[in-house]
């Protein structure tokens, strides 16, 4: 592995001031400490609400940590991180445009040459499986269309930094392992720096290369990494057969199941 | 790329239907006014001043006819129209920059606030007098009234929709790579329309508003001219043969919104987007 990191978040701390009641701050993230080398491919587990998408926002540069630094390339970073593209959890589309125009955006906003943007656009349509709807809206395809439309939108950009947010958790299992071996063969390709957010434990194990686990929140920390060491190339269903990945699986879970049970208690108080 | 176009088909019968009830009570509105106005159902007087105050109904159609048989409205009906569109473009236009500049500049925002919310407050049509004294008689104080007019409605709209952007959205665009320039061209001005569009009804009619006030407040043509005149001689005939042509007119300048509208926003999801085979 490469001595700089490709990303790298140092004790970074996320206070939120609260908005409803006054005064009443709420730290998200508390001093946490993450890198991704260059070409690796780690997850990031943890109970819902515990941070993993402010974390992630924070990689992205969308926000500002209230301390801790964040590196990308060896550089630190200042506003939007320009090496990174970001799957949003929710709706990212932009509803005014077709699936075509969707997907050209970032071609088109660097000004590229229109020819070569519908090339590229078509190319990519037909790697997710979508030339027969590219003039559809948003609103007129199906939610796994639509993360469909947003991966082609985010790779057609070839960033060297994917920061993916429980990308593939609106699809059915079989269309979710399609795309996750597709995201497997796209990756291995180049080797691009992945953070993948999810909270499927299969899913993080099958992908990564290292399993990250985030303590439930408030104040989140990671309590537990995981190296993944299954061949590769993997296939997403198979792997799930192997003793190792049970092994793997099993001890994880262990690690992960207290916090999933706090967290779960305090979003019922909440 | 084949559309489903919306309600097509289906629709077609019970929308048939509905436009002869549409017919059958208009039909029965002016039946009913030509009945009260003549002595047929009543004495010659009562209908002699039923007549004075409504008119009658096949006087004022008669009068519609004339104007457009004789050509004579066409020079009222063509200034009240170009003061209708310069005070709606106008306005739309100056509604739109100053929405999205104040949306988009907090200071300018804070600063503006309470000036923007003084002029829409007040009773705008009393401007009309002023505006005859700084712009004449001619077309400009008109569109200056329905400019005001105007302006508002598509201002609050547009500073509603530019609030309104999904905070995703923006965010995947400048994730994207969008230049401040881009975000607005892309993602800051379609919000915006979509809420401009639903407004545009509301703001042609107020053009029309302000041109015809402003011709019944002091003018030499226009079709509120006609109609301040022909309330000067008592000719109740002739008020109401105007007030249908406007009226005809508002509607059709309605229609063209709604056209415009279908058009401009098919990425907006419509309810119930299928065909029936
Ligand atoms: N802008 C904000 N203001 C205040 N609190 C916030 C804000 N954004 C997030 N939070 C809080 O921070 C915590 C972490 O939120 P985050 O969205 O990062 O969770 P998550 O781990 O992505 O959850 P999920 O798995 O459900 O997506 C939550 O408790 C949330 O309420
Ligand atoms: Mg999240």
């Amino acid at each position: 592995m490469s001595p700089v990191p490709a990303l790298s978040l140092s004790k970074i701390t996320v206070t939120f001031v609260a908005g409803d009641a006054a005064g009443k701050a709420y730290t998200a993230v508390d001093s946490t400490t993450l890198n991704v080398d260059a070409g690796e491919f780690v997850s990031v587990v943890g109970p819902t609400g515990c941070g993993k998408s402010t974390l992630l926002n924070i990689a992205a540069g969308l926000l500002e940590a209230s301390a801790g630094d964040v590196q990308v390339l060896g550089r630190p970073l200042t506003g939007i991180n320009r090496d990174a593209g970001y799957m949003f959890q929710s709706d990212a589309l932009l509803p005014w445009l077709s699936a075509f125009d969707n997907v050209a955006l970032g071609l088109r906003y660097r000004g590229i040459d229109e020819a070569v943007v519908r090339e590229r656009v078509e190319e990519w349509l037909a790697r997710v499986g979508l030339q027969a709807h590219a003039g559809r809206y948003p609103h007129q395809l199906s939610g796994g269309m639509k993360k469909r439309v947003a991966l082609a939108q985010m790779l057609i950009l070839d960033p060297k930094i994917l920061l993916m947010d429980e990308p593939f958790s609106a699809l059915d299992i079989q269309t979710r392992q399609l795309m996750e071996n597709e995201l497997l063969e796209l990756w291995s390709a180049d080797r691009k720096s992945v953070v993948f957010i999810t909270h499927d434990l299969e899913e993080a194990i099958a992908l990564s290369d290292r399993v990250v686990v985030l303590s439930a929140g408030p104040a989140t920390r990671p309590i537990g990494e995981f190296t993944i060491d299954l061949p590769r190339p993997r296939d997403v269903a198979e792997i799930r057969m192997t003793p190792r990945f049970v092994q793997l699986h099993t001890e994880i879970w262990h690690a992960m199941k207290n916090e999933v049970l706090k967290g779960y208690a305090q979003s019922q108080h909440a | 790329m084949k559309q489903v176009t919306p309600k097509a088909g289906r629709a077609a019968r019970p929308r048939a239907r509905l436009a002869m009830y549409h017919t059958l009570l208009l039909g029965s509105v002016f039946a009913f006014w030509y009945l009260m106005t003549e002595p047929l159902l009543w004495s010659e007087e009562a209908a002699r001043n039923t007549a004075f105050f409504f008119g009658k109904p096949i006087v004022v159609l008669q009068k519609t006819w004339d104007w457009f048989a004789s050509g004579r409205i066409y020079e009222h009906l063509l200034v009240t129209l170009i003061e209708t569109l310069l005070a709606f473009v106008i306005g739309t236009v100056g509604g739109l920059g100053v929405g999205l500049w104040l949306a988009l500049s907090p200071t300018a925002s804070a600063l503006a606030d309470p000036y923007i919310k003084a002029m829409n407050a007040m009773p705008r049509v009393i401007l009309a007098p002023i505006f005859a004294v700084w712009f004449g008689l001619g077309i400009l104080s008109k569109v200056a009234l329905g400019v005001t007019l105007v302006f508002f409605i598509v201002f609050f709209n547009v500073y509603q929709g530019v609030k309104e952007v999904s905070p995703v959205v923006l965010n995947n665009a400048r994730m994207l790579g969008a230049s401040s320039r881009q975000l607005l061209r892309t993602v800051y001005v379609p919000s915006a329309m979509s809420w401009v569009f639903s407004s545009l009804h509301t703001s042609v009619g107020m053009a029309f508003v302000g041109a015809v006030v402003g011709e019944y407040l002091g003018s030499s043509r226009g079709v509120g001219y006609l109609i301040l005149q022909a309330e000067g001689a008592f000719d109740i005939n002739t008020v109401f043969a105007g007030i249908l042509v406007l009226t005809a007119f508002a509607l059709a300048l309605d229609g063209l919104v709604s056209f415009a509208e279908r058009r401009l926003l098919v990425w907006r999801p419509a309810q119930g987007e299928t065909e029936k085979l």
